[in-house]
């Protein structure tokens, strides 16, 4: 069975500087993945180089499972126009691209998929309502909804639960376990150590270097905790050039 | 009486029909073209390119004349070549889009009087500053016709992804690559309306028609369709409550369409949704 995504020495980073550096390794289809480690330990850096944002300063990865273009990405801080006149609906129905694509109709065979989204994530009664009148908590779930339109088969998180109370929390991680029973890939990059033994059987610990990935319970040990919080957040200006890259 | 006031000037002089069937095509392919300005931030954008089309159009009247073809065919390269470097400049260094294309339209403006002053008379440059929106001739009409048809389509073609790229840049990126041909269409489809404005209403006044209606639909509307046809609608009205104004008036036509629509703009301000007056009198609050 080939892996969904395949990182073969994978360092990305901004300027030179790695933010991941040599990363190895396979993310199996269908596999749950915690991605976790503290601030600036590179978790948004991985996942832009995955969907091909960031082009790696050396190694690549392999996405074996779809198009690089068909991933599923829910950035950590979304760049979205809450003041722009859309609704709930039209910005969820954007979750069928891939399928309507630049000119292809969204009518009537396409209405139910959409009403169970907004349904799936709690929001029906909103369809109507501007983006801008929802809540931090209201505008993941459409965000959410979108995902469950986009029908994709990697499935990349960035931070899914910040900010987010414990009743919406509850309700998005149906959907990630939903995904899951689907056997699509995802990978979520995550804060919360309960919820992560909760509900991610597999941890990758990043602190720009990988500290240790594979089963969670065997991952987010004190040892492997403490040598994650003692990465230094800053770039050595003066860094040399990496043996390991030559 | 009210056949006087709001029929015969059309029905009686065939310099006011066509005045008024240019009007509405231009507000009909100006609306659309100004809520996205609007919505993308770039309001005052589309005024800059207004002046920028000034020395492209006078370059064609120093060569021939008020020729029709001459001063289009002039206007359209001169607004693409300043669109294309305000656009290259952003890019390629640390200036912004609106800087850049601010240095370009002051430039413009100067240079373009200048030409004008050279060639012709005072009179002219009114024309090329206010436009003529009564003296349209066939040609002229047919241009503006074609220039809304060709908006309206391509509008409909790029809509998707321009609407995307407004709300959500990063996920349209994520999705698909049409957001940089959408972008550099929509700017050559604003390039294209202001020349058309520009035989109507001049250089200074034809982004009028654009932005007025639609910062006007924006105090209306919650939805982007519903706006964009306020807007159209909203600048048909100005057109014909301005060619009417100045009929009955004697008010240059060109000012009075802007001032009809500045008007709405106003009254949209104090009594749309979101305007002064709701803001001031907002009624009880509601059960939850």
């Amino acid at each position: 069975m080939t892996a969904a995504l395949q990182f073969q020495d994978l360092t990305l980073g901004y300027d030179r500087h790695p933010a991941v550096h040599h990363l190895t390794g396979p993310v199996e289809r269908g596999a749950l993945v915690a991605v976790c480690g503290p601030n600036g330990a590179g978790k948004s850096t991985l996942f832009k180089g995955i969907v091909g944002l960031l082009t790696p300063l050396s190694g690549r990865v392999e996405v074996n499972d779809c198009r690089v273009r068909d991933i599923a990405y829910l950035p950590q801080i979304a760049d979205i126009d809450r003041t722009f006149p859309i609704n709930v609906y039209d910005m969820v129905a954007m979750g069928l691209w891939r399928r309507a694509g630049l000119f292809g109709g969204i009518g009537r065979s396409e209405r139910k998929p959409i009403e169970d989204a907004i349904g799936a994530v709690g929001l029906r009664g909103f369809e109507e309502r501007p983006i801008g009148s929802l809540s931090g908590g209201q505008m993941q779930r459409a965000l959410f909804a979108r995902l469950l339109l986009q029908d994709a088969s990697i499935i990349l998180l960035d931070e899914p639960f910040n900010a987010i109370d414990a009743k919406t929390t509850a309700d998005l991680l149906e959907i990630v376990r939903r995904w899951h029973g689907e056997h699509r890939t995802i990978m979520a990059a995550l804060h919360d150590f309960d919820l992560i033994k909760a509900h991610f059987p597999e941890t990758l610990l990043l602190a720009r270097e990988p500290v240790a990935w594979g089963r969670t319970g065997e991952v987010l040990t004190a040892a492997n905790l403490l040598k994650a919080r003692q990465m230094c957040e800053a770039f050595d200006t003066g860094a040399a050039e990496c043996i390991q890259a030559a | 009486m009210l056949y006087d006031t709001f029929v015969a000037p059309f029905a009686e002089f065939e310099f006011m029909r066509r005045a008024l069937v240019g009007t509405l095509a231009l507000a009909l392919g100006a609306g659309p073209i100004g809520v996205f300005l609007m919505l993308r931030r770039m309001s005052l954008v589309g005024d800059a390119m207004a002046h920028a089309i000034l020395p492209g159009a006078a370059v064609g009247f120093l060569l021939s004349g008020l020729s029709l073809f001459a001063m289009t065919a002039g206007g359209l390269v001169a607004g693409f070549v300043v669109a294309l470097t305000a656009g290259l400049i952003a890019r390629i260094t640390e200036l912004k889009e609106d800087a850049a294309l601010a240095a370009f339209f002051l430039v413009s403006l100067a240079v373009g009087v200048t030409i004008v002053s050279v060639r012709g008379t005072n009179i002219d440059l009114l024309h090329f500053l206010f436009g003529t929106v009564l003296a349209l001739d066939n040609a002229a009409l047919m241009l503006i016709a074609a220039i809304t048809s060709l908006t309206l389509v391509t509008l409909a073609l790029i809509y998707r992804p321009l609407v995307l790229e407004c709300v959500d840049p990063g996920y349209l990126r994520s999705v698909s690559r049409a957001g940089g041909p959408a972008h550099i269409a929509f700017l050559a489809l604003v390039v294209i309306n202001l020349v058309g404005g520009f035989h109507a209403l001049g250089t200074l006044l034809a982004v009028g028609l654009m932005m007025l209606p639609a910062v006007a639909a924006r105090f209306w509307a919650r939805d982007i369709s519903a706006m964009v046809v306020i807007a159209t609608l909203s600048g048909m009205i100005s057109g014909y409550a301005g060619l009417l104004l100045s009929f009955h008036t004697s008010v240059p036509s060109g000012p009075a369409i802007i001032l009809v629509a500045g008007l709405l703009y106003v009254g949209s301000l104090m009594f749309g949704r979101g305007g002064l007056l709701r803001q001031a009198f907002p009624g009880r609050h509601l059960e939850a």
